[in-house]
């Protein structure tokens, strides 16, 4: 124990991280063997990776990076559709494993590709200007897979942005990506734990970033632009950085998810997903990490929780999100929330830990 | 260990040399828990729990909300007559595959023994693969596209023998459409307006285009809208006008058709229209002027102003149930024949209700493709192939003085 103590207040913050999402993955693990998990519960559990993923990689562009992305959505997309593409065209003869890995890393290669492309103008620019361009790309990847056919055949792929018909398939041949409708027989690859090691190889790479030398000069272009350029800090580099990263860990979050569900269509991953993955972040705290796994977590199962209620469960979920943001944003509310901190860290005489990095 | 003096690589090594051990080893405990339902008969009670999954809020709650209250009248109906005692338990899907997989996750835990839906095509791929899984009979009311049942030419999914269509797949509506009208000689230019963005609406026209090449029928132009922009047709008429196009297909869904028919009526453009099924339930549109729907064509199973006593019953029940004037539309006599035709199955086969659901499953599976199961519908006399695909013959009806009638 002797050594722990010795760790830095970050490193320790980022192990107590890892610590919460194993033993969640643990306990679940427990109760699925044990088998006193429910049906609705088994069933959540991949796309609480997938958002906890998400919702980790967006943290990054809006807490880290302090840059408002609106078109989260629309990398989601491009990873999922990269990965089913690639996982069906290696076949089922390859191991499941090696296919799976291979997809990941697929739709990291393309979401971050799309990254570069968009982000290397816009990261020039100031602002709310971000923001519109990304929720314009979120727009404009669903509009694109809407009009997008991939076949494949004996003389390998086809492609159309006119009609499954226009892609000329010989006998034998296979849509892969059909228009509006998406793709279908899509094969099962997402487990809980290939959703557990995902989430931790996220949290790795966002949270070591953050504790790194690029992690800060991002960090130092947030909090003070001009401040940074005249130390000599490349700014459009460093955001850009962020950005291309975000959108690589959120193409490989799509594939992870999209590989959960025999059918996914272009639709699911527009404007009001990448709002949600914004919710997500927002109520679990701008740059704090893993406030935002947390927050993943609880909204996900929530809506399901409160099936019973029926229609008016919207509603309920609705009341609670805004009063879970007045409690985090609110400034009276902030305030009450302090004292009652302070009376506590009097009793205890210990000084109150803060998890990740805040972006107060 | 010690974790402070750790270097880099170390750590790396560490990770890695873990991730690929745990990963190789660990990956099989995960089996998926095989499905019953409740099998003890005092829990059970002698009462056939069916699952419902429909988009009851969102964009697509229309039809949803059109389903369950069809099914609500059919249940209600074999309950009060005392052929079976059943329990339905609707639950929402918001025409997203996530929450339909959600949804029936949910109906598990409840302990259903089959299922009535889903409602729209790309949830119900993803719900029928589900239940494929456990062994879940499955009746979907209006989920057209041939992914769902699988096993056919030209689907991406294995073939799903627990799952069968009441409605027609959209192949068959898009194919027959382009018969009727090149058999009728309806038209010479031909114009297509559809939704880009709805499996439904594509799929059809995708089958439609295929047919019409065959048949020689001359498409002049094709134009599309998606979700976001179906309130305004002005571009896709005059396109479909400058061509001089005398018949435009429509396999949209009845709202967007209704602001085409009523924006063409203002701009004075007067082709013959031709519409599928999910252009019913347009004259009950509240707010519609029936008069600019006056002519059009459209191949619908079911009519709700139709004579025959079993369709003004179920009207009857219908608004009864629902409290309002409209009429049921298609959706509606969809979401009441699923449910018929599962009870029928349920007397045919003898099933009983504490049976485990993968059995329920088997039994009502080989009483579908029997040759001999009909299920006299609302939407016509029904049967089975042994894909799940429906044999049924679709109606050609026009719309004249503001009701249908029989080409």
């Amino acid at each position: 124990m002797e050594k722990v103590r010795h760790l830095s207040k970050a490193t320790r913050s980022n192990l107590i991280t890892y610590g919460l999402v194993t033993a969640a993955f643990i306990i679940m693990d427990l109760l699925i063997e044990t088998g006193s998990a429910s049906y609705s519960l088994m069933g959540l559990l991949v796309p609480i990776c997938a958002y906890i993923c998400l919702a980790t990689s967006l943290n990054l562009v809006v807490g880290v990076s302090g840059e408002l992305s609106l078109g989260h959505a629309g990398f989601m997309s491009i990873g999922a559709f990269t990965g089913i593409v690639v996982v069906q065209l290696l076949g089922s003869g390859t191991n499941d494993v090696v296919r799976m890995l291979i997809g990941l890393a697929s739709a990291a290669a393309t979401a971050s590709v799309a990254g570069i492309l968009i982000g290397w103008p816009v990261m020039r620019l100031q602002g709310d200007y971000l923001a519109i361009v990304t929720l314009a790309f979120g727009e404009i990847i669903k509009n694109l897979l809407n009009n997008f056919w991939l076949g494949v055949d004996k003389y390998g792929l086809h492609f159309s942005m006119k009609s499954a018909m226009a892609l000329g398939l010989t006998d034998g041949g296979r849509v892969l990506i059909n228009g509006p409708q998406g793709a279908s027989g899509i094969p099962h690859l997402s487990s809980f734990f290939a959703g557990y090691l995902l989430i931790m190889f996220t949290l790795f790479v966002v949270l070591n970033l953050i504790n790194s030398r690029s992690g800060r000069a991002i960090m130092a272009v947030r909090d003070n632009r001009i401040a940074a350029q005249s130390v000599g800090i490349n700014v459009t580099k460093y955001r850009l950085m962020a950005f291309v990263i975000a959108a690589a860990l959120a193409g490989m979050a799509g594939a992870l998810y999209a590989m959960n569900y025999s059918s996914v269509m272009p639709k699911k991953f527009d404007f009001n997903t990448s709002i949600l993955i914004l919710v997500l972040v927002v109520l679990g705290g701008m740059g704090n990490i893993r406030g935002g796994v947390i927050s993943a977590a609880v909204l996900t199962i929530l809506p399901e929780r409160l099936r019973f209620i029926g229609d008016f469960r919207m509603l309920i979920y609705a009341l609670v999100l805004i009063g879970a943001m007045n409690l985090t944003y609110d400034t009276r509310l902030v305030e009450w929330r302090r004292k009652i901190r302070e009376k506590f860290s009097a009793k205890r005489q210990g000084q109150d830990e803060r998890g990740g990095v805040s972006g107060e | 260990m010690d974790l402070t003096r750790m270097s880099r690589r170390g750590f790396l090594q560490l990770a890695g040399t873990l991730g690929v051990s745990t990963l190789l080893g660990g990956c099989g405990s995960m089996e998926r828990r095989p499905y019953t339902g409740p099998t003890d008969p005092q829990k059970v009670n002698g009462v056939f729990r069916i699952g419902g999954i429909a988009p009851l809020t969102g964009p697509a709650a229309i039809y949803g909300t059109a389903n369950r209250d069809g099914a609500l009248v059919a249940v209600k109906e074999v309950n009060d007559s005392g052929r079976l005692k059943l329990e339905l338990n609707f639950q929402d899907d918001e025409h997203d595959p996530e929450k339909a997989v959600n949804a029936y996750n949910n109906l598990k835990d409840w302990g259903l023994k089959a299922l009535v839906g889903t409602t729209t095509t790309g949830p119900c791929v993803a719900v029928t693969d589900e239940t494929n899984a456990d062994g879940v009979f499955q009746v979907t009311p209006s989920a057209s596209s041939i992914d769902v049942i699988g096993g056919v030419e030209g689907s991406n999914e294995p073939a799903k023998h627990n799952v069968f269509q009441i409605c027609f797949t959209d192949p068959n509506q898009g194919t027959a459409s382009a018969s009727y009208i090149a058999e009728q000689k309806l038209a010479d230019k031909v114009a297509v307006i559809y939704n880009n963005a709805d499996a439904y609406s594509t799929g059809i026209f995708n089958n439609f285009q295929a047919k019409a090449e065959e048949l020689g029928l001359n498409i002049v132009s094709e134009s599309t809208f998606t979700d976001d922009s179906a309130n305004d047709f002005t571009v896709q008429l005059n396109a479909a006008k400058s061509e001089g196009a005398d018949l435009i297909f429509l396999p949209v869904y009845y709202t967007p058709a209704s602001i085409i028919l009523q924006q063409a009526d203002a701009m004075g453009y007067q082709p013959k229209f031709f519409g599928v099924d999910g252009m019913d339930g347009i004259l009950s549109l509240e707010g519609f002027d029936k008069s600019v729907a006056e002519g059009v064509m459209l191949l619908t199973p079911f009519v709700a102003t139709a004579h025959d006593e079993r369709t003004q019953r179920f009207v009857q029940a219908y608004k009864e149930l629902t409290g309002s004037q409209e009429l049921p539309s298609q959706f509606a006599a969809d979401g009441y024949d699923c449910v018929m035709a599962i009870v029928q199955a349920i007397e045919v086969s003898g099933v009983t209700p504490e049976m485990p659901a993968p059995e329920i499953c088997e039994r009502l599976s080989e009483t579908f493709i029997q040759p001999d199961f009909v299920v006299k519908g609302l939407t016509g006399d029904a049967r089975w192939l042994e894909t799940g695909e429906v044999d049924k013959s679709p109606k050609g009806m026009i719309i004249k003085n503001g009701v249908y009638e029989a080409m």
